[in-house]
């Protein structure tokens, strides 16, 4: 069981051949759009929908179903708006960075069709600030798709007027989430709003607007193209499709690759990074889906199939799917105090119980490393996560807490060992 | 607000950038910009333009540049908005500066995926040629931050150095560019070990492997 070359969708992923409009023709990238777009707005939706395809941000909302709560008539005046989700900030995420600067025309195709679909007048992608290099590629891209017709007026010969636009960010985390981004969309600060209203009903200025990572929407073109049942022939029931991996961190080649969804956490680093650094037997933890997830004990994820149900049957999640792999050398409580201080300065501040509790957060994390500290406050710092988690308009809250709790879960002798090296209290050892 | 930037002095920052204008260049830019948003909705170019203008500033300074206030009042008189929506935009995110930086903006990762992979060693590279964390060395060439999540991690550990990422470093790789920075050379961006090309796996990829020789179509083997 492993996915072939032919079956991969970004076969440029690592940029061995040219980003350009006339390579990515040749590797089958903008083919016939038009015939793609006449079979009609519903025949795409319930095309992606029965593919089995989750948005690919973390969530993992079926895109289809996003898709399809957008107007099927909307106003001249209220148009509707594909905002593209390129600020890949999470740690350990580092896929669409590798779409945008070697495979833009799967993107930029894929908002197109995916704008038709739903029926928008324009798609912005909102890339990252600090994709500077990466940003300009996708400029070029877009230009170029322009030039040749495949964009604006009649894009791609199909009769339907859809445009793109590139919107830079500037440094920071927030704007990830759907509700901020549209707000810095607009101009503003990025402090998410509050749902309802969705923004499937009131998005960017005001106006119907759905949200797509950036891999959910570069993989529409080929999902048409060979059919939902190639497509959902990959992976688990409820856990479909091809999907890139990015594993960090303690394996000996660290890389990102297109695999199978459900692929075996093992068979993955076995198959493409070389192994744990010093032997399967040298693994402590792994974070499998980006730094919001809880890290996972090595017993625990070994056989763990990488999908949304198999991660979460191990008190975790997929997210991104950007693993980050701990061997035995690590300093499991300094590695997660650095996920805290990430949080602390991340959040927008708009939250009393965000703002405040991640600095306070991250501060006694920071006690717990060095083992300054009492044993009961273990729990007091368990019992604040809690006060943190579901009491924030958006998730960072959540996302700080749950880093945290995982490492007091899995890790707790640890931070207690510490603590008692330090000479700290013992009544609540026992 | 402890390692909030000291911003400077308002009377000579005035005196200086009072009568900043967009270069003949950037007054294009800027045109084309506000041309991406809808319509009355011109406040939606108050990020682009805010860059635009820091690296105006950079270009007339020598630096990564960075934001002083008339520079922002100027931005935010363009788009008609009130200059504290446009201030506050600047001070939420960490990309423009509001205080000067160095020739060159010395940005290394510290966030965890990084950490696990060294780099407490960039870091240390840095240190040793005399930098301070928030800090520009004296003679005005490197100003030294520790960043989060640069979304390179498979490359893991990296700094941005103005435009561009250097990424899988170790102390002496790191070492090498600043020296070579320090000597008005040009570093090559990207990857720091010989032979690996992105992020596909060190060694040589183990998918897609005829890629690497053609630009292969796999259509014909669906």
């Amino acid at each position: 069981m492993s996915l072939h070359d032919k079956d991969r969708i970004f076969t440029n992923l690592y940029g061995f051949q040219p980003w350009n409009l006339k390579s990515a023709q040749m590797r089958g990238d903008w083919d016939n759009t038009r015939d793609l777009m006449k079979r009609g707005q519903d025949a795409i939706i319930e095309e992606i929908k029965a593919s089995g395809l989750r948005g690919r941000g973390g969530a993992g909302f079926p895109t289809g179903l996003k898709w399809s709560f957008m107007p099927k008539e909307p106003r001249a005046d209220r148009p509707s708006f594909l905002v593209i989700n390129a600020d890949e900030s999470e740690p350990g995420s580092c896929k669409d960075r590798e779409i945008i600067r070697h495979d833009p025309h799967k993107l930029i195709e894929g908002a197109l069709i995916a704008g038709f679909a739903m029926r928008a007048r324009a798609a912005y992608i909102y890339i990252r600030g600090e994709f500077i290099r990466e940003a300009e590629t996708l400029f070029a891209a877009v230009q170029e798709a322009y030039d040749a017709g495949l964009l604006g007026k009649n894009a791609a010969k199909s009769g339907y007027d859809f445009d793109v636009f590139v919107h830079r960010g500037a440094g920071a985390y927030i704007c990830g989430e759907e509700t901020a981004m549209i707000e810095s969309l607009e101009g503003k600060k990025g402090q998410p709003r509050l749902k309802p209203p969705f923004p499937a009903g009131a998005g960017l200025y005001g106006c119907p607007t759905t949200v797509n990572n950036v891999e959910s929407i570069a993989v529409v073109p080929t999902i048409l193209r060979r059919g939902a049942p190639w497509f959902s022939s990959f992976g688990r029931e409820n856990n479909k499709g091809t999907k890139l991996f990015q594993i960090s961190g303690h394996v000996n080649t660290p890389c990102v690759v297109e695999e199978e969804m459900s692929i075996p956490f093992r068979e993955l680093i076995d198959r493409h990074c070389g192994g744990i650094r010093g032997g399967w037997d040298n693994l402590l933890a792994v974070i499998p889906g980006g730094s919001s997830v809880p890290l996972v004990p090595a017993a625990e994820i070994m056989d763990a199939p990488m999908d949304f149900d198999g991660l979460k049957a191990v008190g975790s999640g997929l997210g991104t799917a950007a693993a980050i792999v701990m061997d035995k050398s690590t300093d499991v409580v300094q590695a997660i105090s650095r996920i805290s201080y990430f949080y602390k300065h991340e959040s927008c501040g708009q939250c009393t119980p965000c703002r405040e509790g991640t600095g306070w957060m991250w501060r006694v994390m920071e006690r717990l490393r060095t083992g300054d500290a009492d044993i009961s406050e273990i729990d007091t710092l368990y019992d604040v996560t809690k006060q943190i988690e579901g009491h924030t308009i958006c998730a960072l809250g959540d996302a700080a807490a749950w880093p945290i709790q995982g490492l007091i879960k899995h890790f707790r002798p640890e931070i207690e060992r510490r603590i008692r090296d330090n000479g700290g209290v013992l009544e609540a050892a026992e | 607000m402890a390692d909030a930037p000291q911003i400077p002095d308002e009377a000579e920052t005035r005196a200086r950038w009072g009568a900043f204008a967009w270069s003949a260049e950037n007054a294009e830019k800027a045109k084309t910009v506000i041309a991406r948003y809808p319509a009355g909705r011109q406040r939606s170019a108050v990020m682009p333009l805010l860059d635009l203008a820091q690296r105006q500033v950079g270009a007339e300074t020598q630096t990564q540049g960075w934001l002083p206030v008339p520079v922002i009042e100027y931005v935010a008189a363009q788009l008609d908005m009130p200059f504290m929506r446009a201030y506050e935009v600047a001070s939420f995110y960490t990309m423009y500066n509001l205080a000067p930086v160095g020739r060159y903006h010395v940005q290394v990762c510290g966030t965890t995926p990084c950490l696990l992979r060294g780099s407490d060693d960039v870091m240390a590279a840095c240190k040793n040629r005399g930098m301070t964390k928030g800090k520009t060395t004296p003679d005005g060439l490197f100003t030294l931050t520790e960043v989060e999540c640069m979304g390179t991690c498979t490359n893991a550990p990296m700094v941005q150095i103005n435009d561009d990422n250097y990424e899988d470093l170790d102390f002496d790789r790191m070492a090498a560019i600043l020296d070579a920075l320090a000597a008005g050379e040009t570093p090559k961006a990207g990857t720091q070990i010989a032979g690996r090309h992105t992020s596909e796996p060190e060694g040589g990829p183990t998918t897609l492997k005829e890629m690497v020789k053609v630009n292969h179509d796999y259509r014909k083997e669906w």
